[in-house]
């Protein structure tokens, strides 16, 4: 889909930070209040903006830490729907957080979250393997996260070391 | 020793005034909370590729000097950029000296052709080192007023009134510190005749030519017959985020680099060689990082300017830098007094317009490199400020 430049503004704008209010948008885009509520509706049909979620440093809450795995999966293409009909079915369990077709050593990239190691390994062993065109699947379990869609949760503290008034 | 101190001292440093600047500093960074519009430098941090590549130079052992003028590699970088971005062409062999940051290439300008009481006009308001460099280099800085009417860029007859026999320069930042004016091409060419016509060498401060938003950038050496008469300025800090490096240049005609180079080579021996590294990855690989900044301050900028103006504070649209210039008339203060008072009842650092001369009193400045969450807190305190103002006001 093409898009017009103030639209991609928006977007960005958005991205970095989706408190901002309408009308701070409009004022940053040069636009007004109005224009700006529409767009980002029409964005949202189009679902180009999908939703607004908030990055949750789980790990750091007592209690709240999910264990993360990677399953990488082989898969038999089924004749004229290809890896779809299996990833979407796949897709629609909930401990599935994230997954894509591939290219290389294997098909889909399946990221799973669980409370307990039993519970990932319950589902791999019951669900995933179960799939008729599943024909195989490492597991590999996640031990530390770095790096999350573009913020960096270790290591990363790059916080503003400027002086108060500089010339 | 004598107790009195100030026999020792020359008669130069003792002349020379700090900084208004840093008088300001002393009573914000005594404070806590401050949120602080004051920081003329941007709020990234230096690109990762090019942090990456100083690292491994490091630790490939590249901690030795360099050529004089830098090295080759990182001067060829500089032409090709200046000859792809501005259409000015020089020869990285004998026309470049890589510098310890823009403020040390103004100096060596100044410091190979001035002699004792010539004159350089300075278009103001300035940054505040170029007066006191003028007269580190023995020459006498001639202030020119710009107004507001004009959005603060100079007229060829503000430029030809303040010529005199002995004016030797014209030095000219532009996109501006502080007020963000940038002069466009038609006005460059306009300033050009009067330069021609009274024979004089331009010192063109070309630091902020990255951060332009509503018209491109041109460099004061691309226009007709001024090649010849430029001392091209520019550097890392602003548009790469590299402040803290420290690395500036020159590009001038070649006499003129022969002469600088032999200052610099005495004063400075050459710029240090690991962060040369750093900055020849900066010109090679970072376009989309240094673009993406540019965007989010031109959008930053159009909050400032809109906000400030609903709140009360005339504010004109400047088109580089990441700077807004308000007029503070309508609180009925002076620059200094508002500054003062914003700190102390809001918390909000500005700088006061006066310390960058004369025709900037009236004024603040704001920088908006600083987040969009802080720049809508320093706003809205200062909308309350204004508007405490003008209960005062009304009595």
């Amino acid at each position: 889909m093409k898009l017009s430049s103030e639209e991609i503004e928006i977007l960005k704008i958005l991205e970095e930070d989706h408190q901002l209010s309408a009308a701070t948008i409009a004022s940053m885009v040069m636009s007004d209040e109005e224009t700006v509520k529409n767009t980002i509706k029409k964005l949202e049909e189009q679902k180009i903006i999908m939703s607004y979620p908030t990055l949750i440093n789980w790990s750091k809450v007592e209690g709240q830490a999910n264990i993360v795995a990677m399953i990488e999966v082989k898969v038999t293409p089924k004749r004229g729907v290809g890896f779809d009909e299996v990833a979407e079915r796949i897709a629609r369990f909930p401990e599935v957080s994230s997954l894509y077709l591939m290219s290389g050593a294997y098909d889909l990239s399946i990221t799973i979250e669980g409370k307990t190691m039993n519970q990932i390994a319950s589902f791999v062993s019951e669900k995933l393997s179960t799939i008729e065109h599943v024909i195989s699947t490492t597991t590999h379990f996640m031990l530390k996260k770095y790096k999350h869609d573009g913020v960096i949760f270790e290591g990363g503290d790059e916080k503003d070391r400027r002086m108060v008034v500089t010339p | 020793m004598k107790n009195e101190y100030s026999s020792y001292l020359s008669q130069t440093a003792k002349e020379i005034q700090p900084s208004g600047i840093r008088k300001f500093f002393d009573l914000a960074a005594s404070m806590e909370g401050v949120i602080s519009l004051g920081v003329g430098e941007p709020d990234f941090i230096t690109p990762w590729n090019i942090r990456e590549a100083t690292i491994l130079s490091l630790e490939q052992g590249y901690t030795s000097y360099t050529a004089n003028p830098g090295l080759l590699e990182l001067r060829q970088e500089i032409c090709n950029y200046l000859y792809n971005r501005f259409d000015v062409t020089y020869n990285p062999k004998n026309q470049v000296i890589v510098t310890v940051g823009a403020s040390q290439a103004i100096d060596l300008a100044f410091r190979a052709i001035l002699n004792p009481g010539e004159e350089v006009l300075i278009v103001e308001p300035a940054f505040v080192a170029y007066a006191p460099l003028v007269a580190l280099a023995g020459g006498n800085p001639v202030p020119v007023s710009t107004s507001p009417e004009n959005g603060f860029k100079v007229t060829p007859e503000q430029l030809e009134a303040a010529i005199t026999d002995k004016t030797k320069a014209l030095l000219i930042c532009s996109p501006n510190n502080p007020t963000g004016s940038m002069l466009t091409m038609d006005e460059l060419i306009e300033l050009a005749k009067v330069i021609e016509k009274h024979d004089l060498i331009v010192i063109s401060d070309e630091i902020y030519a990255e951060l332009s938003y509503d018209e491109t950038f041109t460099s004061f050496a691309a226009i007709d017959g001024m090649y010849d008469r430029t001392i091209l300025i520019n550097g890392f800090s602003k548009g790469f985020a590299m402040t803290g490096w420290r690395l500036g240049y020159i590009a001038a005609p070649l006499e003129l680099v022969e002469a600088m180079l032999k200052i610099f080579q005495y004063t400075t021996m050459c710029a240090p060689h690991m962060l040369q590294i750093g900055a020849v990855e900066a010109l090679r690989n970072t376009y989309h990082e240094v673009e993406e900044m540019r965007k989010s301050y031109q959008r930053r900028r159009n909050y400032m300017v809109q906000t400030l103006n609903e709140i009360g504070l005339d504010c004109h649209t400047p088109g580089g830098a990441f700077y807004v210039f308000p007029s503070i008339r309508s609180t009925g203060l002076s620059s200094e007094q508002f500054a003062e008072e914003l700190l102390m009842a809001e918390k909000v650092a500005v700088v006061p317009g006066n310390v960058f001369g004369e025709s900037g009193e009236g004024y603040v400045r704001c920088s908006y490199a600083t987040s969009m969450q802080q720049l809508q807190e320093a706003l809205k305190r200062m909308q309350r400020f204004v508007e405490s103002r003008k209960m005062v006001l009304q009595g």
